[in-house]
């Protein structure tokens, strides 16, 4: 009878083991800035949920603020409680370094994204990442290509010190040194604020300043900026008097490119849920990663209002 | 002889408050002047008529922009004032209830056509629930006894949340003729509608006070709470009327700000502008303690303050260094403006006054 007894446990044990096994899950822990914070995290989170979900094998617990301190004992919280891997937008790009340390330490292997994080590359696997330098190359180059005898640039600019800010004013500060036919009429920051976008370019029309090129660090400034040339009785867009250049591909954004009412969007990709999945199921079966570099660049594009497609705003346009 | 130096200090006690904001514009205007000569380019005070993109007869030049620019600041400067008045203290969550506002009217715009009725539905909404928040705010303040501005820290921190929750997205767009009419021009009129709004706000308040007892009952409870109640004047219906007031002025400058873009973003939309309207209360000389208080001087305050920003983006100050000089000059217009400076001025106002008395009677 004992016999008997031992025998059943073992084989409900063995029952429950493959089970267990069969449904195992991948515990992630996602730590993010909220969605509330612009288009572009609205859809980053949007990414995540579908990616990390339940259909795909996936439990996510997820934590959003906007402040580092907060982060940072969510990360701590969810080490404790014992995820399987941890996925970090980081608000800041310091004071990581503990709790990555404790995350190797608990073999929690880490993936960035969105954001870098100051700290040595050996505490986490991967980072994916936007290149913003290589946003404003691409801008530039398609600038470059519209053969324009002289460039006369209004330049607003983002929150001064921001990553995308940085990136997208340094290729064009680069080539607006290298040539005498690029003249930037006025360079100010509207801190991401489409209203200011608008006075600024009102002040400039109101000096009589010639210019031909709106180069606008997002689209709600090239916006605010459109606002200001349409009260002037400015043309602007495709074959008209000034060309409207913005950033992010929000879809109305978009529509305007493919209205012809602007000339050129430049692509900030939110979209990183699959690489890091495809890079977590290596890991799973037992793989080595085996990149050449940790930092992964998102594949991003700039569209021109000339060959954009109603097929595109859906594929590339963020919100709605 | 004595009644002339009645009537001339009477007239001074009364119109003096105005005199710093209205020195204030005429400087940074002056400061212009000759910059302009220096350069030998006068285009700053140009004022031209253009054709605009849907073909409309429009007036355009730094002049107008500074007017037009100020509008939403102007408008939430009159609601400021009457609350400094009645509670001595101020509402830092104006942008954020700008927001709130903002975003009811998008979002009541969104749900069918884009008709001048369903405008003014929307704006009828996000009245109702901006007065709705205001009286939040004005509650914790008259009735619970809050500081102001610790009461309203409240919706300040969460404001901007609530309105991303309405919005139920990040930047939700609004196209249509009609919302830029109210943004920027109204077919067949040249002058920006955002003015025409300020002014007709400005004349519904003045004939508020004009035909009703709020401007002396504010006034009364913001000098002394007691006295007033004493004498029969419910101070905690004033402080909360003052707070809906402001509650609506948030509601005209959040559908104003929306509709110069066709375009709401919770984040940056009116962002930090509540200390701007501070501000604009205090360079228009009304004591931000409470009491005695002239919106005419706030409204001047909000134009000197815009006349300022043009400025600067004129001169193309770099990006980095307009935030360091836009604060030079408002220290300077508030030491202007304070007590102790005001006080010698006076002095010197009657001095002057008396001398030229005595001179005419001497020649007489």
């Amino acid at each position: 009878m004992k016999k008997f007894a031992a025998l059943l446990l073992a084989m409900l044990l063995v029952l429950t083991m493959t089970i267990g096994s069969a449904m195992a899950e991948i515990t992630v822990g996602i730590v993010n800035n909220p969605p509330s914070e612009s288009g572009y995290r609205e859809a980053n989170v949007k990414d995540f949920e579908a990616v990390f979900s339940a259909e795909n094998g996936y439990t996510a617990k997820t934590y959003y603020s906007l402040k580092n301190d907060e982060q940072l004992s969510a990360a701590q919280q969810f080490i404790t409680d014992g995820v399987d891997y941890l996925l970090i937008s980081a608000a800041e790009t310091t004071g990581w370094d503990a709790v990555l340390a404790s995350a190797q330490e608990n073999g929690i292997p880490v993936f960035l994204f969105d954001r870098m994080i100051d700290c040595d590359e050996s505490l986490y696997e991967a980072a994916v990442v936007s290149d913003m330098a290589n946003q404003g190359k691409l801008a530039v180059e398609w600038l470059i290509a519209q053969n324009l005898e002289a460039y006369n640039i209004i330049h607003i600019q983002g929150a001064m010190g921001s990553d995308a800010q940085i990136g997208r004013t340094g290729a064009l500060d680069e080539q607006v040194k290298g040539n005498d036919n690029w003249k930037l009429v006025v360079q100010q920051t509207a801190t991401w604020d489409e209203a200011e976008a608008k006075k600024i370019t009102e002040s400039v029309i109101n000096s009589k300043e010639a210019f031909n090129i709106i180069y606008a660090e997002n689209d709600g400034m090239a916006k605010g900026a459109v606002a200001a040339l349409d009260d002037a009785g400015i043309s602007h867009g495709v074959g008209k008097d000034v060309i409207v250049m913005g950033f992010d591909c929000n879809r109305w954004a978009l529509r305007e490119l493919l209205a012809g009412n602007w000339n050129y969007d430049g692509q900030c990709s939110p979209f990183q849920a699959q690489v890091i999945s495809d890079l977590i199921q290596k890991l799973e079966a037992g793989e080595d990663l085996a990149l050449e570099s940790k930092k992964i660049i998102s594949e991003e594009k700039g569209f021109d209002a000339t060959t954009i497609t109603q097929e595109d705003i859906d594929t590339y346009g963020l919100g709605e | 002889m004595a009644d002339q130096v009645k009537k001339s200090s009477g007239f001074w006690s009364k119109y003096s408050q105005l005199l710093v904001p209205l020195l204030s514009i005429l400087i940074i205007l002056a400061f212009n002047f000759f910059r302009c000569l220096i350069i030998g380019d006068f285009t700053f005070f140009s004022i031209t008529i253009t054709n605009n993109n849907i073909g409309n007869k429009v007036l355009t030049g730094n002049l107008i922009s500074i007017l037009n620019g100020a509008s939403e600041l102007a408008i939430l400067a009159m609601g400021m004032t009457l609350v400094t008045a009645a509670c001595g203290g101020q509402d830092i969550s104006v942008g954020a209830l700008a927001a709130i506002a903002g975003s009811m009217f998008v979002k009541v715009l969104r749900s069918g056509e884009i008709t001048i009725l369903t405008i003014l539905a929307g704006f009828v909404a996000c009245c109702a629930v901006a007065i709705l928040f205001g009286a939040f705010n004005g509650t914790l303040v008259s009735v619970f006894k809050i500081q102001p501005m610790i009461a309203t820290l409240v919706l300040f921190t969460c404001g901007r949340s609530v309105a991303y929750w309405i919005n139920g997205g990040a930047t939700p767009t609004v196209e249509s003729p009609l919302i830029t009419a109210i943004g920027s021009f109204i077919p067949g009129i040249p002058v920006p509608t955002p003015i025409l709004i300020v002014v007709l706000t400005g004349v519904i308040l003045a004939l508020v006070f004009r035909f009703t007892t709020l401007g002396l009952y504010t006034q009364a409870v913001g000098i002394n709470q007691r006295a007033a109640r004493l004498n029969g004047i419910n101070t905690t219906w004033i402080k909360l009327l003052s707070f809906m007031i402001l509650g609506v002025c948030c509601a005209i400058s959040g559908v104003i700000a929306v509709s110069r873009l066709s375009l709401i973003n919770h984040e940056t939309l009116l962002l930090d502008v509540e200390m701007d309207a501070i501000l604009a209360v205090a360079i228009g000389g009304n004591a931000l303690g409470g009491g005695k208080f002239k919106i005419s001087g706030s409204v001047l305050g909000a134009y000197a303050i815009q006349a300022l920003t043009i400025t600067l983006y004129a001169m193309k100050v770099p990006s980095t260094d307009v935030k360091a000089y836009k604060a030079i000059v408002i220290i300077l217009i508030v030491i202007a403006g304070s007590p102790v400076v005001k006080a010698k001025l006076s002095q010197l106002w009657k001095k002057i006054a008396a001398g030229k008395v005595r001179k005419e009677a001497a020649a007489g």
